[in-house]
């Protein structure tokens, strides 16, 4: 097992001294290369469990584990990618994806063919030397991808990475990331609230569901890989999208 | 970088030479500009000429001509060089001091607590009121006017650095800290380049102060400098004498925001426009 949660709870605090549960008994584990995703409405705590696994956040009680050891805090064996790119505007696209090199103070030489070879990976090699604001939202984000992973991380977390993209960019960089994932051998765990994406993309869904922040259900996706977007008119695609959001409006916790 | 389309235009043209008809379609201000300039200027000449208007009231423009031409021939330019040298000093003594206040005030919460009422309280202090008494401890050489310029310029600067380093967005430093990046990296790497923009509008209100900060200094005594020439002149009722320092004076103020904005141009290349972040001096 990559990682590892037993018993996970996360608690904040307000202002007015009252307590939320963000997350409450969080138990699930994740194998080398296998792409989970996480689904569910806004408040059911997605987000920051991926903090914690980020170690972004800390968590109130339970085990979080990668290989064995906890996480206690950022390692360098993770690559994130949130919705936003957040591309350093003064740094070309080359020199953004190099950021995580430099700040683990890695070797700049090596690693810069590693970065030109991902930039190729998301058919960006000829926009190395451009600047963020010259590129479209789709390649900014496809940028942050490379980012995320030139540092060679065992595990990638990426909280709706595709949220801020119009539906065809969307459709087009979901087809792409499975790609990237084949070829990278890496693991992969997704934050998304679409349920066809968490379907189209995954081994397997984790549900959550709000008030307070937990797992209601985690479903395998059979579905073939590879997957070609057409997958998505089949019969498999649709019963496994039809049972998930059967799911939720039992629970009659989503808003859409 | 989006071009309007007339700027498109003007760069698809630009290397052919242009009709003057050309010209006045595509900037019709430059024709009115001068010719406002040249009815503002004609119509003081005659003016003054017509009702006769004494010249320790109202120079004609002609006369203040005269004065600045043998001016600049004359002492104008060693004048010139003090008040230069005070406002060049006293900007980037402010400036610094301003700067690394800032940047240890947005880094430290306790620190921004303990000494902010004390910088608000002094910004509140009109300088005008105070450099009596700089004079008094500084002397009346360009030691008390580069005190006196520098506290004028340090709050600019002190306001618009700590603004801008805490301008970076929450999900970027985010980004930065899962990928391992320590305090002072995400200071070098994220924080700081984020709060050039804003430390330039800074230095750009700063430089314009600096100047006005230099000719209170010299106002209130000095030996030498524009300041100095001007209150001279005033006393001796050489009111010619008084506008054409005025405009030595304007020029260099103008001259100094320019340069800020050319290096401004060049360090915080990837805004363009940043002007629209003012912030209040």
């Amino acid at each position: 097992m990559l990682i590892s949660v037993g018993g996970l709870n996360k608690v904040y605090r307000t202002r007015e001294g009252a307590d939320i549960n963000a997350l409450s008994n969080v138990n699930f584990s994740i194998g080398e290369g296998e792409f989970v995703t996480v689904v569910g409405p806004s408040g059911c705590g997605k987000s920051t469990l991926l903090k914690i696994l980020a170690g972004t956040l800390r968590r109130t009680s339970g085990q979080v584990t990668m290989r064995g050891a906890p996480i206690d805090g950022p390692s360098r064996d993770v690559g994130v990618v949130f919705q936003a790119p957040v591309l350093l505007p003064w740094r070309t696209v080359l020199e953004n994806v190099m950021l995580p090199i430099e700040i683990q103070k890695r070797d700049r030489r090596q690693y810069t063919e590693k970065a030109r070879s991902f930039l190729k990976l998301v058919g960006l090699q000829a926009f190395e030397g451009k600047y963020p604001n010259e590129l479209s939202g789709g390649m900014q984000q496809r940028v942050g991808i490379s980012r995320a992973l030139v540092h060679d991380p065992a595990l990638l977390l990426m909280d709706e990475p595709f949220g801020a993209l119009d539906a065809m960019t969307r459709e087009s960089m979901n087809l792409e990331l499975l790609r990237i994932w084949n070829e990278s051998k890496k693991t992969v765990l997704l934050v998304t609230h679409s349920i066809p994406e968490a379907v189209y993309l995954a081994d397997r869904v984790i549900m959550m569901s709000p008030r307070p922040g937990r797992i209601s259900e985690i479903i395998e996706i059979d579905l073939p890989r590879p997957r070609p977007l057409e997958i998505i008119n089949s019969e498999a695609f649709g019963r496994h999208v039809v049972a998930i959001r059967r799911h939720f409006q039992s629970l009659s916790a989503l808003d859409a | 970088m989006s071009r309007s389309a007339s700027e498109e235009h003007e760069l698809l043209e630009s290397g052919k030479p242009r009709t003057l008809g050309q010209t006045l379609r595509e900037k019709p201000e430059i024709p009115l500009a001068i010719l406002l300039f040249v009815s503002l200027i004609g119509g003081w000449e005659l003016a003054v000429r017509l009702f006769e208007i004494p010249k320790i009231v109202l120079p004609a423009p002609t006369a203040v001509g005269a004065a600045l031409w043998q001016g600049m021939t004359g002492d104008f330019l060693m004048h010139f060089g003090v008040t230069f040298y005070e406002t060049i000093a006293g900007f980037v003594l402010g400036s610094i001091t301003g700067l690394v206040l800032g940047a240890l005030i947005s880094q430290f919460r306790l620190l921004e607590r303990t000494l902010y009422p004390y910088i608000v309280a002094f910004q509140t202090l009109p300088k005008v009121a105070i450099a009596p008494i700089i004079v008094i401890w500084f002397g009346y050489g360009v030691t008390s006017k580069i005190v006196i310029t520098a506290t004028i310029a340090f709050f600019p600067l002190l306001a618009n650095t700590i603004v801008g380093l805490r301008s970076a967005p929450a999900e970027q430093i985010e980004l930065m800290v899962a990928f391992t990046a320590s305090r002072w990296q995400v200071f070098r790497l994220a924080r700081l380049p984020h709060a050039l923009p804003y430390i330039f509008v800074g230095l750009d209100v700063a430089i314009v102060l600096s100047v006005i900060g230099a000719i209170v200094g010299e106002f209130v005594g000095a030996q030498a400098g524009l300041g100095y020439l001007i209150l001279q002149k005033n006393f001796n009722m050489d009111m010619a004498g008084v506008f054409a320092i005025l405009i030595v004076l304007s020029a260099m103020g103008i001259g100094l925001h320019l340069l800020v904005n050319a290096i401004q141009r060049r360090v915080v290349f990837w805004m363009d426009g940043s002007s629209d972040r003012v912030m209040g001096a």
